[in-house]
């Protein structure tokens, strides 16, 4: 391990005359070029940012709950504390949770070894893409402690709110917000050509386009997704900026400008967004049903193209996040109808996942319930947002908490449950140690059963004509009377956030003291499980680097010994 | 697309390791990626623009008591700039037969960028001389934005030319790094002449 770390060292600065004995401790971390490297330490930043996005949750939902009171480890929470803890619990959570740990994380694992290539074909760009990412995470954590406070004015950022300091009162706060988000947006650039470019030219000998793990191809759709959309959303970023600092009047409709073109250029964004984040996890979903079914894949190239078609309609629906935003009504008309659209892909999907588990040898260990339960708990996420898409109900519903609990029934799915179930099966991979089933078995059912007690009370409340941004239900004597819902609410979420802890616990004792794993515990088929674990710099020999002969799901094919057929193996 | 058509199970029959099919090489590749996603940022500024002008109070382009653009001059300057990218087809073409030769036409073509640059300095000093400033209204503010992002992409651009002269006249210049580095700098010719229309015309 000391000599890989070493090598590892030895390429970054090659050029270096003093490479020969470099830097010890803690810099060959911090210059490691190792795709595996540079992968634990989105995987382990995107936790800790899950970490503070998980705090945030607790201090706000106990000032819904309890109203006023003063929040033990936090405080009394003023309005303006509260509009920034809702703000960037929301910005931590897509930006510097989601999408470090499914794209950045598991991307960078995953790839080069699910191809059989011994790293990224950009090892310092991938390097410089992470180093950018922690600047951006200390720009969002120090912008939470400037005068004035974090910026408040909600994820979505929306001019005037967001440009104006007269408006928001927190100058520093919303210019350092948007700093981090554009600053987070480079990295991910870097990244995405990374992970393209690495599937398109590294893949073993003798591995086709179809022979490719679909969480590999899920990671890269989602890559072309995020780089397609994000120009505009820079733009918009650059203008608002100038909104902020210099006094331009972009998006100040007194000035000639039009607010209304921010939601356009965020949402065009925003909305392919959704699905940048949900296909890593659907892939990571997909490989582990396949491998604990023990059946192959149902409809391995529909599910490739249906991912490719999620994605062009993607770009198509941005206009439903609008509907109340004065847009002109036979443009909704429209936006309505590509909304329901996208349903039928997203349809696809699941009945993909369903089909393969139809006949399957199913064995439920911890990834497994991790995997199905992505499947039921999305599955609500997905028919909630029918009711959001059309415009009609959307008019009445807009704004209320049946659109948070909808997004949440979308986004935890992905980001939770993607991320638990994906880490619980590559663990014994990624550490070489087997997981306790049993303390991840209770920290599943500890994790769902309050997680669905925190949601499903917020739609009754959002039908009961809940607004999303309020401070102190006390103050509306009509919503008041739900009180018990929201301190279920709360309750629930503490309860979940405290059943974290098994989790942890499981990590360290698993990593100090579990099982050996050896190269395939869970008898998979795909590259990665034929190196050793963890792998070494390199992933496999130089001499014996991997060569594929079929396609990754070849689970249960009659008249072989085995129920699996490593895709490494000539016969 | 050697990858696709790949005759399993690869390699030669002695089982040496074989090497792996590039689509393209990775350099290019990456690049045009990276141009795609500017491509987009582009779009994304003159949809902006268009959306701003269109709901001008009064239909009035430029809006009133702000100046007009130098149409005609920046025609010559874009001009010099389509120039540069031909030239450097030339420089391309001469790089094949020997790599001397191409130092004379990729030093006209990074010469006459640094022409165009310069030329958009001078115009702005000059708007900004007559009252056109990015507060003064947003006709200003798309103007400077707009181009002024054009201009760190040249800028960009030829600081990469730089770079490979130097190599070049070193001799160390490999074929697939000069086509990355050329064609950004055909993303910033072939996107001027789309936002010279736009913002000026």
């Amino acid at each position: 391990m000391a000599q890989a770390a070493t090598e590892i060292h030895h390429e970054a600065h090659g050029h270096d005359a003093h490479a020969h004995h470099g830097p010890q401790g803690i810099l060959k971390y911090i210059w490691s070029t190792d795709h595996k490297m540079i992968a634990m330490q989105y995987l382990f930043t995107g936790m800790f940012m899950g970490i503070v996005g998980g705090f945030m949750a607790y201090v706000f939902r106990m000032q819904l709950a309890f109203p006023g009171v003063s929040v033990p480890l936090f405080g009394v929470v003023s309005p303006g504390e509260y509009n920034a803890l809702v703000t960037n619990h929301g910005s931590i959570m897509i930006f510097w949770v989601a999408m470090p740990v499914l794209i950045a994380a598991f991307g960078n694992y995953l790839i080069p070894l699910m191809i059989g290539a011994d790293d990224m074909v950009f090892p310092r760009i991938n390097r410089l893409s992470f180093q950018i990412f922690l600047v951006s995470v200390l720009m969002i954590l120090a912008s939470l402690f400037v005068s004035g406070g974090g910026f408040g004015g909600a994820w979505t950022s929306y001019p005037p709110l967001s440009a104006q300091s007269q408006y928001n009162l927190t100058s520093i706060g919303a210019t350092m917000w948007l700093i981090a988000v554009a600053l987070e947006f480079v990295a991910f650039l870097l990244g995405g050509i990374n992970f393209i470019v690495t599937l398109m030219n590294a893949r073993a000998p003798g591995m086709k386009a179809y022979d490719i793990p679909v969480v590999a191809w899920m990671i890269v759709i989602a890559s072309i997704l995020f780089m397609l959309s994000v120009g505009p959303l820079i733009a918009g970023a650059i203008m608002l900026l100038f909104d902020q600092t210099i006094g331009t009047g972009f998006f100040d409709p007194a000035r000639g400008g039009d607010p209304i073109l921010w939601q356009h250029l965020f949402w065009f964004f925003g909305h392919p967004e959704v699905y940048v984040v949900l296909l890593p996890a659907v892939g990571i979903v997909i490989d582990i049903v396949a491998t604990f079914a023990r059946k192959k894949l149902f409809g391995y190239k529909i599910m490739i193209f249906t991912a490719v078609a999620t994605g062009v309609l993607s770009f198509f629906v941005w206009a439903h996040h609008q509907f109340i935003a004065g847009i002109d009504p036979r443009m909704a008309n429209i936006f309505t109808v590509t909304t329901l659209l996208i349903s039928v892909p997203i349809a696809e999907l699941l009945f993909v996942m369903i089909a393969t588990l139809y006949g399957g040898n199913i064995k439920l260990n911890t990834p497994m319930l991790w995997a199905l339960s992505f499947i039921a708990e999305f599955l609500i996420g997905g028919v909630t947002g029918i009711f959001l898409g059309a415009s009609g109900a959307d008019i009445y519903l807009h704004d209320t908490y049946f659109v948070l609990a909808h997004f949440h029934y979308t986004f935890f799915p992905i980001a939770i449950i993607g991320t638990f179930a994906g880490f619980t099966y590559w663990f014994p991979k990624m550490f070489g140690k087997m997981m306790d089933d049993r303390l991840g078995k209770i920290h599943f059912w500890g994790t769902i059963i309050p997680f669905n007690m925190i949601f499903i009370p917020l739609f009754v409340l959002g039908l009961g004509g809940q607004h999303r941004r309020i401070y102190n239900f006390q103050n509306f004597p009509e919503l008041a009377a739900m009180q018990p819902f929201r301190v279920l609410a709360t309750v629930s979420l503490i309860i979940m956030l405290l059943f974290q802890l098994v989790f942890f616990w499981n990590c360290i004792k698993s990593w100090r003291g579990g099982a050996k794993a050896g190269r395939n515990p869970w008898k998979a088929n795909t590259l990665e499980w034929t190196t050793e674990s963890p792998p070494p710099h390199g992933n496999w020999p130089r001499d014996a680097m991997p060569r594929v002969y079929r396609g990754p799901y070849e689970y249960s094919v009659p008249g072989r010994e085995d129920d699996y057929w490593p895709q490494n193996l000539p016969s | 697309m050697e990858t696709m058509t790949l005759d399993r199970p690869g390699g030669d029959p002695q089982g040496r390791p074989m090497p792996r099919q590039k689509i393209l090489p990775d350099g290019v590749l990456g690049m045009l990626l990276f141009i795609f996603t500017e491509a987009m940022l582009f779009a994304g500024m003159i949809s902006a623009f268009v959306i701003v002008k269109s709901q001008a109070a009064g239909q009035m382009w430029p809006p009133y008591g702000q100046p007009r653009l130098p149409a005609q001059e920046t025609a010559i300057n874009t001009a010099a700039l389509l120039l540069s990218g031909i030239i450097l087809l030339f420089a391309q073409y001469a790089f094949k037969k020997s790599e001397t030769r191409a130092v004379v036409p990729f030093g006209i073509s990074i010469f006459l960028g640094l022409f165009f640059v310069a030329f958009q300095g001078v115009e702005w000093a000059q708007m900004l001389g007559q009252g056109l400033t990015m507060q003064s209204s947003t006709y200003g503010a798309f103007f400077y934005l707009i181009v002024g992002t054009h201009a760190l992409h040249a800028l960009g651009a030829l600081g990469g030319m730089a770079w490979a002269c130097v190599k070049l006249t070193r001799g160390t210049l490999t074929q697939s790094a000069f086509t990355t580095v050329q064609l950004f700098w055909y993303f910033v010719v072939i996107v001027w002449p789309l936002l010279y229309w736009k913002v000026y015309l």
